[in-house]
């Protein structure tokens, strides 16, 4: 029972891979589906949408949460924006945009740096309005004007927390990103959602590309972030820890 | 040939006055109005079993997923080694999409309740153990010490002083597990869960229909939030709760 079990399921993983590497005739017929090329030009769509609502979401919350964090003020705002955030459902999102605002990448876009925006403004928000004040008084102290310490100091000491919104909004997006086919954008969603066409075969291939693209994201984040981290700080962790 | 054209034009006529007049028919065209109030009226029942099933689910999830992490977290909490391994391991498994994580457990349970309830579950790990550590590492020594020198055995101190001084960082974790759960719980249609992500699904063109399963599943997610907020300041009176912890 068990055996047959696992072979049934290592079978269906086996179609899977063999759905990303070789092209088959879709579940209705007539068309050819799968392969590398379908599966790269959907990956490419997926990355693309997904880097373009990032993007946006930083260009939008980076500055209002760094200058609120900066001058302290609004921290109820800050807050309440990364709370109410999580309660929005991901599904109704796209719903709502694509019904009320329409389809195609703009618009979903749109949607995608909207769930990105709460927790790089919270995270950006608390990260710089609790840089330690002695070294935000010592900037002063040698001259630097607010943008300047804003820029070398706060920012710096900020990177963990900012970065930990930053892979949040990112995990989300990359997410949300698989349902942009309901809202008329191609990405490896479509796959996802397509059982009637690609087969359990392409569900799970679908499901299998876009686990490894969120770690790949998520792992690469991680990366910048280290390479954004002061050395002193670093330091001070491994100190910590050891 | 011509008796039958004429008879045919009224009733033509007919339908279409019917169908601008009708109780719910111009919302019947999904389109144009922003929110239809008669419709809503009319078809609320429809989204009650939705809303049940996916309170439930989420009550099963958060329930499964405190068990756990408390486990482990008292487990790590004498064991400083296993913190690094679990927050990693929950990490990699909070990274993966939820949609991708119900369909690569398709060969394993197939669709249905058991799916969601793992895939849900399993995303609140990380949050609530996170929280749980913490707040048993910010127990005040002079505290542990007062506890040792009453003559409290480990558990004792465990169960009387660490652990109901980190309730407001546990119920900090629980409320923001509970939130997101009750966001993610929608995409449960997925897996085959009737939950207000199939009526969201089934007319995701529809403005009213989106307007009413959006509404209900944040006022779920609020109502939940404010229980937990609640519950703890009647646990915990001593400390008023945080804001709310970062993402």
């Amino acid at each position: 029972m068990s055996g047959a079990l696992h072979l049934g399921v290592l079978s269906v993983f086996g179609d899977a891979i063999n759905f990303i590497f070789h092209q088959q005739e879709a579940r209705t017929g007539q068309t050819m589906v799968g392969g590398p090329d379908q599966v790269w030009h959907l990956t490419g769509q997926h990355l693309k949408v997904t880097f373009l609502a990032l993007g946006l979401a930083l260009v939008i919350a980076l500055p209002i949460g760094v200058a609120l964090g900066h001058f302290r003020r609004g921290e109820a705002v800050a807050i309440s924006v990364g709370n109410a955030g999580r309660a929005v459902p991901e599904l109704a999102l796209i719903a709502f945009v694509a019904a009320f605002i329409g389809v195609g990448l703009l618009n979903v876009t749109f949607a995608l740096a909207v769930l990105g925006i709460p927790p790089i403004l919270t995270n950006s928000y608390v990260g710089v309005s609790q840089v330690d004040r002695d070294a935000v008084e010592a900037a002063r102290g040698m001259g630097m004007r607010g943008l300047q310490v804003v820029g070398r100091v706060e920012l710096p000491l900020a990177v963990p927390t900012i970065m930990a919104g930053v892979r949040t909004a990112a995990i989300n997006i990359i997410a949300t990103a698989a349902l942009a086919s309901l809202a008329g954008l191609s990405t490896l969603g479509d796959l996802i959602l397509g059982r009637n066409v690609y087969g359990d075969a392409g569900v799970v291939a679908g499901a299998i590309v876009i686990a490894l693209l969120a770690v790949t994201l998520e792992l690469s984040l991680a990366g910048i972030q280290w390479l954004l981290t002061p050395r002193g700080l670093k330091v001070a962790r491994a100190g910590a820890a050891a | 040939m011509t008796a039958g054209a004429v008879q045919l034009a009224p009733l033509l006529g007919q339908v279409t006055i019917h169908s601008r007049t009708g109780a719910n028919a111009p919302c019947q065209a999904q389109e144009s109005k922003v929110f239809c109030f008669q419709w809503a009226v009319d078809n609320f029942d429809r989204y009650t079993t939705p809303f049940l099933n996916q309170l439930l689910l989420v009550l099963i999830a958060v329930g499964i997923g405190f068990a756990v992490a408390f486990a482990f977290a008292i487990l790590s909490h004498r064991q400083r080694w296993l913190i690094p391994t679990f927050t990693g391991a929950t990490g990699v498994l909070y990274t993966i999409p939820s949609l991708a994580f119900i369909f690569l457990l398709l060969p394993i349970t197939g669709l249905g309740w058991e799916t969601a309830i793992i895939v849900l579950s399993v995303y609140t790990l990380q949050i609530i153990y996170r929280n749980i550590v913490a707040g048993l590492s910010n127990v005040p020594v002079e505290s542990q010490d007062a506890g040792r020198g009453m003559g409290m055995t480990d558990r004792q101190l465990l169960w009387r002083v660490e652990l109901p001084l980190a309730l407001p960082e546990i119920i900090a974790g629980l409320r923001i597990a509970t939130v997101s759960t009750v966001a993610i719980s929608t995409l449960m249609v997925f897996a085959n869960v009737n939950t207000l992500g199939q009526p969201l699904y089934q007319q995701i063109d529809f403005k009213t229909n989106i307007v009413i399963a959006a509404g209900l599943s944040i006022l779920m997610a609020i109502a939940l939030d404010l229980l937990l907020l609640v519950s703890q300041r009647l646990l915990a009176p001593w400390r008023r709760p945080s804001m709310g912890a970062r993402a």
